[in-house]
């Protein structure tokens, strides 16, 4: 018998012991969903797939009585609106702040010291500020996922653009290039899937922040209706909507991960 | 054209270099060898400008060499040469771009078919026309070393260096490069300066042959001393004994070196 740490599955194998953790924690959840409804049919803790499917189809293909909205889509588009303006902004910004600071020692001296210490605010701690600053409506959820996530993304580029080698640098200018063109040609198209890269690590945070600020002050969106049918204990809208949230996480970063192959085909050729 | 005079490197108290004084020819072709931690490379890095020196001048065409690169002197490194996300041709033609002044160092229109039609003359002489359309991590060590001198070459610099550009390659493509290096270096009138680790390297390849060397030792304060060219060849005409005698003073510093490290 080989070692534990020799044995590898076959890719069948691989993929049928992926699988069962989750056909496990279904068929926990049925047959605890079954005991309790058993006891009490009106209990609201775990409801039956049959009642979460009559939520979703409330929900999702039904239009609301009181705003003749199909409330899913609705909170859906408002929610991905906010992540995508909050990401968008923090990726520019991010970009812009990495790669001046990592290749201008001079921005660097002026800029790292105070982006050290603005990264090390926890965001949801300046939030009511922001409330006070831009007010209840959309900017200041857009700029609570900005803040949040911009000193990660600016860091996490500087430190990339400091990883090139600095034998690029010295060689760009042996053939006449100037600081602007070093930049344009050597850095940034080196930057860009590590911009992706580095926005899709931020994405947990950014639903985070986003969830949060729907939470404490909105009229739709995803995490405003989690929060608000926690009133009435109702699992059955909310299991579908974490479920549909967690979907549509996995969708952008697998679409993320595409675009990066796709746009920069030099980084997955041969190895280094 | 080139000039050293008294010139001295200090790390601190570590003395690398000292008291070297030189003067090098248009078209010479000169091989730095030593043993490692002697300082060839450190002199390397002051005439591409990435190392300053401590007391002394280094002049080229009787000015201080500028402090920092530029596109008289080309360089080849042993690796990290070449712009991965660029193509062997885009490659090449970045050359041309970083040519001409400008914001963003890309060409259009006619300026980009010409700098095209260059860049595939030149890969071309170096044997890379067929493999245009790749990335640097599809090639070879010795396709990627070949593109690093068609780029540097097409900067059109006066002075090219190459520092150990052949370490990492396998012997039988190493003597193809020496090849290509000598035909550029007579084709394009280069001066080139090379570090190389291989003594026969040296002794093959150029028209003249430093040797880096410390010829003071003290054992107490190991780093008191620094290294100078201890030999200074006109190489084609040396005899056997010579170069016994340079392997054998060579490989006795790399030992002491070695010590040193062990000891540290």
């Amino acid at each position: 018998m080989k070692r534990l740490i020799n044995q590898t599955p076959t890719p069948g194998l691989r993929l049928a012991l992926g699988i069962l953790p989750f056909v496990l924690l279904l068929l926990v959840y049925l047959l605890a969903s079954d005991a309790r409804l058993a006891e009490n049919p009106n209990d609201k803790l775990l409801p039956s797939f049959s009642q979460i499917g009559d939520a979703i189809q409330r929900m999702a293909f039904e239009p609301n009585r009181r705003t003749g909205e199909y409330q899913l889509w609705a909170d859906t588009a408002s929610s991905l609106t906010r992540l995508g303006l909050g990401v968008l902004l923090a990726a520019s910004l991010g970009l812009i702040l990495g790669l001046s600071t990592g290749a201008l020692p001079m921005v660097s001296a002026l800029t790292s010291p105070l982006l050290t210490v603005v990264s090390l605010i926890p965001p949801l701690a300046i939030l009511p500020i922001l409330f006070i600053v831009f007010g209840l409506g959309e900017p200041a959820k857009v700029a609570l996922i900005a803040l949040g996530i911009t000193p990660f993304i600016a860091r996490d580029l500087q430190r990339r653009t400091l990883e090139i080698p600095m034998e690029q640098l010295v060689k760009a200018q042996t053939l006449g290039a100037n600081t602007s063109q070093i930049i344009c040609r050597v850095l940034l198209p080196q930057l860009l899937p590590r911009l992706i890269d580095s926005v899709r690590l931020s994405l947990g945070a950014g639903w985070l922040f986003l969830i949060a600020a729907e939470a404490i002050a909105a009229t739709d969106g995803l995490g405003y209706r989690i929060f608000l049918v926690r009133r009435y204990m109702s699992m059955d809208v909310i299991l579908p909507y974490v479920a549909w949230i967690t979907l549509l996480a996995f969708m952008i970063d697998a679409a993320l991960a595409g675009l990066s192959r796709r746009l920069f085909p030099w980084q997955n050729k041969g190895g280094h | 054209m080139l000039e050293a005079r008294n010139l001295w490197k200090r790390y601190g108290d570590k003395v690398v270099l000292e008291q070297i004084n030189l003067k090098v020819k248009e078209g010479e072709f000169i091989t730095l060898v030593g043993a490692s931690g002697c300082g060839k490379s450190t002199f390397l890095k002051m005439l591409l400008g990435t190392e300053t020196l401590s007391s002394g001048e280094l002049l080229l065409d009787g000015q201080p060499i500028p402090a920092e690169p530029g596109a008289d002197r080309g360089i080849v490194f042993q690796q990290y040469s070449v712009f991965p996300h660029m193509t062997v041709l885009q490659n090449v033609m970045a050359a041309k771009g970083f040519q001409r002044p400008g914001l963003t160092g890309w060409l259009f229109g006619a300026a980009k078919r010409q700098a095209r039609d260059e860049a595939m003359v030149m890969l071309r002489e170096v044997g890379l026309e067929n493999a245009h359309s790749l990335y640097p991590a599809e090639l070879s060590g010795g396709m990627r070393q070949r593109l690093a001198i068609a780029q540097a070459l097409l900067g059109k610099p006066r002075i090219l260096l190459l520092d150990e550009p052949f370490g990492a390659l396998d012997p039988g493509i190493r003597a193809d490069m020496h090849e290509l290096v000598l035909r550029l270096w007579r084709e394009h009138q280069l001066t080139v300066f090379m570090v190389t680790h291989d003594l026969k390297e040296g002794f093959y390849l150029g028209t003249r042959l430093w040797v880096f060397d410390k010829t003071r030792h003290d054992p107490q304060a190991p780093h008191a001393y620094g290294a100078s060219i201890t030999y200074d060849l006109a190489v084609g005409n040396t005899d056997h004994r010579t170069f016994e005698k340079i392997d054998q003073s060579v490989t006795l510093t790399e030992k002491e070196t070695d010590k040193l490290y062990e000891i540290n």
